[in-house]
């Protein structure tokens, strides 16, 4: 951007000179459109058209009375629920990117790796009578599996695919991440198969709970608490203690903070660690709520997905990660209804996949710095 | 087998330079020997007696069988796989030991060995499709590499290995040499020797090879194309199926005869339009991207390569597109009452594509617009400041990078005769973004050789075909760690900086601006 002052904005119209050709021209210049390329013009047609397109679809689904309060509100309740798994993710990115710099690429496929170990512990302790005697426990101990491998693999991950390239150009380290993500990915494969896998039916999980008009699975709860208990946890991990702190400090300034005697690499190890944890609880919680089950592609799309929330949320920043996971997960469930349909597009459930995405690059467009986020450096990548 | 006690010797080497002094450096090469022999004899003894074959599929006990060798009694099998494992080890140790040069010859050999035994039905076909009779029962009795022949091959990788510097030195000596007049002939005849081999290559090596080589060479199309944008301008594209798909759709959509017939136009006719149009949405797409720097890029592009996947899935544009139903009955490209039918017919009209495509990205590699483009890879800030007009420069890798995806796509299209959103999936921008990376950012060498090796290799292997991406995951960290250049990287150029002497009746030398170099 230009520096305003050096291009003072003459205020007073004044007659129509040589210097001042007409007040078209001086209007011209006030709004800085003469200083704009055709770049900003396109982008400029982009954000119009897409504003028109939501306002125009939601304003004629809402005068078409298409769906009724009450199923807004579920759809908003599955939104959340789904949203929440994305926020959990999307923490693992944010605290990653944010000492790193580093989009980690195979973040979706340590949350795979959670889900999918623990499957075969969930699936035992059903066989054995454990999850009908105690569920709650039950539920919580496949977290802590989970959360475990996936911290394993986080951890295993950095050191093999990360660690040899530290301060080297970050595109080296993306193709890194892209050659982590494939392995991952293959090697869940070799182990598991192509198969899917459900996780059983928790007793208790498969109500609804009535609040009002609005019918709320239990699961949806269920989900939604334990993200947050999750979240909490974090919060206070990384504002409260001595390692948050040194994270925050290292991804304030890495340099300061290894003159002040911060252990860097144990940071970073620390932070995949954390990262993974969150991812492999995500992907308990995302085994109960979704009945398909899990396989060993899963992880691309939650991982995606993840991303954008991060992102939306201001990538590098906690509370960012919360908000930006809810809020695609609620536009993500109420998009295809409120403003596909309204555009008459038919079949607009399919195309959710595609609303994600399309906010991923509009943010990325338009908003790189998200909600709560600073404005990325412009580091050379 | 073979795996596991490569890593073992690495490791002993390893402990014995580490160690204090030599017999201290032995007993602990000893110890990990045991220790990792007793790690998987465990391991055996584990799936043996209890199956986990619901969780691990391959934990079968066929995999105890045939790690056991087939004794019995698993103690017995155990011994023995000790024994190999020790003595497969003594000989990695001893390899590792060994002059460089003895050591590449001897690996030389036995991979030639190894890959002729595994393609032997391959090169049985081959052989059968030029020379009459069974010349395959010559070298393999019953599937197997007969002995004698092993010996033979391994034995020509020695002379080879002897013979060939030796010939590279004459050349070498005695090529510049020459005069520029006979230079160029002799440059002239290798390059007419090699295209006349490619041509008669469809019919020394049979369908099935053709069809491999063909696909080899639409990837070796996408990897030219994508290299423009990331080897060339930096620009790290994670999109690049989206030009595939557009020029895979254009040409289905005009030709086909199915259920989605527009006008059943020629496919002669169609080509152009499909590049055009692979263009004009690499264009468009470039347009909203274009000031990205690095990672976020390639996030985007990977975006709008999702999203052209979703919606040629989606039911909204399937009266046109198709679908999930795809477009069925696209016709094959036809000369007239010549038909383009077998893979044989279609690779002359890839080949003639790659080599159109080789010659414009080999000009342009070494175009202003060339060093333009590498200028903003290595420092966009200074390329900016140095009067490039980035914006335009860039919009222009996006833009001619797309040409050559929608020409892969439009031959694609016409190849299968059928089209399904599956086949334009995150795996082919994956696939020809490790061509790239693990071949050479920038080289046109790199691009053959990667196609070659990561879309040529896997297809011949079809055995291995499940751990193809386990292979390309580790490819990828490896040469992002060991070789961030490649295998064969980019030949660096140095542009000299004052004027060139003029030759008399010269053409001015191309070399001598400076502005990027």
């Amino acid at each position: 951007m230009p520096d305003r002052s050096r291009f003072p904005i003459d205020d007073k119209p004044g007659p129509v000179t040589a210097a001042n050709p007409s007040r078209v021209a001086t209007l011209v210049h006030r709004l800085a459109l003469d200083r704009m390329s055709w770049v900003d013009v396109v982008l400029l047609l982009i954000r119009i058209g897409f504003i028109s397109a939501v306002v125009i679809g939601s304003t004629r689904t809402f005068m078409e009375g298409r769906f009724s309060a009450a199923q807004w509100g579920t759809l908003i309740a599955a939104g959340v629920a789904q949203g929440s798994i994305y926020s959990l993710i999307a923490l693992g990115y944010t605290l990653v990117y944010g000492i790193l710099r580093l989009i980690n690429f195979a973040h979706g496929d340590v949350f795979m790796f959670g889900a999918f170990c623990t499957v075969f512990l969930a699936i035992w302790t059903s066989q054995q009578g454990i999850l009908e005697r105690a569920p709650a426990i039950t539920v919580l101990s496949w977290i802590l599996f989970a959360a475990l491998i996936s911290m394993s693999i986080a951890v295993l991950v950095e050191r093999l695919a990360y660690k040899p390239l530290r301060n080297k150009p970050r595109l080296v380290m993306l193709i890194s991440a892209i050659g982590a993500s494939f392995f991952l990915q293959y090697t869940a494969r070799g182990f598991f198969s192509t198969a899917f896998r459900s996780y059983p039916t928790v007793p208790g999980l498969d109500g609804r709970l009535e609040l009002g008009q609005i019918a709320v699975p239990h699961v949806q709860i269920t989900v939604f608490a334990v993200a947050l208990a999750l979240m909490a946890g974090l919060y206070i991990l990384v504002e409260k203690t001595r390692i948050g702190r040194a994270m925050r400090a290292v991804s304030e300034n890495m340099e300061t903070a290894r003159l002040m005697g911060v252990n860097i690499e144990r940071v970073i190890m620390f932070t995949f660690g954390i990262g993974g944890a969150l991812a492999g609880a995500a992907g308990v919680i995302n085994g109960l709520y979704k009945p398909q089950g899990v396989s060993f592609i899963m992880g691309f799309f939650p991982g995606v997905k993840a991303f954008t929330a991060a992102v939306l949320g201001g990538i590098g920043s906690v509370p960012g990660a919360l908000i930006g996971g809810l809020l695609l997960g609620i536009f993500e469930a109420l998009g295809p209804n409120l403003v596909l349909t309204g555009l008459g597009i038919p079949g607009s459930n399919q195309l959710k996949d595609v609303i994600a995405f399309l906010m991923l690059v509009l943010i990325l467009i338009f908003r790189p710095q998200g909600i709560m986020g600073e404005a990325i450096k412009e580091e050379k990548a | 087998m073979v795996v596991l006690p490569r890593p073992l010797a690495g490791r002993g080497l390893l402990l014995l330079q580490q160690a204090p002094n030599r017999r201290v450096g032995w007993m602990r090469v000893l110890a990990a020997c045991l220790a990792g022999i007793a790690a998987t004899g465990l391991f055996i003894l584990f799936i043996d007696a209890v199956s986990i074959r619901h969780m691990f599929t391959h934990a079968s006990p066929a995999l105890v069988a045939y790690m056991t060798m087939g004794q019995e009694a698993p103690a017995a099998g155990l011994g023995l796989f000790a024994v190999a494992a020790l003595a497969a080890g003594a000989v990695g140790a001893g390899l590792a030991l060994m002059p460089a040069y003895w050591r590449n010859t001897i690996f030389m050999a036995v991979l030639l060995v190894v890959g002729m035994a595994l393609l032997s039905e391959l090169i049985s076909q081959v052989l059968r499709q030029i020379l009459n009779g069974r010349p395959d029962r010559l070298l393999f009795s019953q599937g197997a590499l007969r002995p004698a022949v092993a010996a033979i091959a391994a034995a020509a990788v020695f002379a080879w290995r002897g013979l060939v510097p030796r010939i590279r030195l004459r050349v070498r000596d005695r090529l510049p040499q020459l005069e520029p007049e006979r230079q160029r002939q002799v440059s002239l005849a290798v390059r007419g020797a090699g295209v006349l081999l490619l041509l008669v290559l469809p019919w020394l090596v049979g369908s099935y090879l053709s069809e491999v080589l063909a696909n080899v060479g639409l990837y070796l199309l996408m990897a030219l194309g994508l290299n423009i944008a990331v080897g060339l301008a930096g620009l790290f594209d994670l999109g690049y199926v989206t030009n595939f798909a557009v020029g895979a759709y254009l040409m289905g959509v005009l030709t086909n005869s199915g259920p989605q017939a527009t006008g059943e136009f020629n496919f002669w006719l169609v080509l152009p339009v499909s590049i055009l149009a692979a263009m004009f949405t690499g264009l468009l797409l470039a347009l909203p991207v274009i000031r990205m720097r690095g990672d976020y890029l390639a996030i985007a592009t990977m975006g709008f390569g999702e999203i052209i996947r979703l919606l040629a899935l989606s039911d909204w544009l399937s009266p046109l597109i198709g679908g999930s139903q795809g477009i069925l009955f696209i016709p094959k490209p036809n000369i007239g009452a010549f038909t383009f039918q077998t893979p044989q017919h279609l690779f002359y009209i890839i080949l003639a594509a790659s080599l159109v495509m080789l010659v414009v990205i080999n000009r342009l590699d070494l175009s202003l617009t060339g060093r333009r483009w590498m200028a903003i890879r290595d420092d966009e800030t200074v390329a900016n400041a140095i009067g490039i007009d980035t914006t335009w420069i860039k919009t222009l890798a996006f833009t001619l990078s797309a040409a050559s995806g929608g020409l892969a796509g439009a031959i694609f299209a016409s190849k299968l005769g059928t089209i399904f959103p599956h086949s334009f999936s995150l795996l082919i921008s994956m696939n020809v973004l490790c061509i790239i990376i693990v071949g050479g950012m920038g080289s046109i060498r790199g691009m053959v050789l990667g196609t070659l090796v990561l879309i040529g290799v896997p297809e011949l292997l079809r055995e291995f075909a499940e751990f193809r991406f386990l292979l390309y995951g580790i490819l990828l960290m490896a040469v992002a760690i060991y070789r961030p250049g490649g295998l064969m990287p980019a030949r660096a150029r140095h542009y000299r900086t004052e004027p060139a002497p003029q030759p008399a009746g010269g053409t001015p030398a191309t070399s001598s601006s400076a502005a990027s170099g």
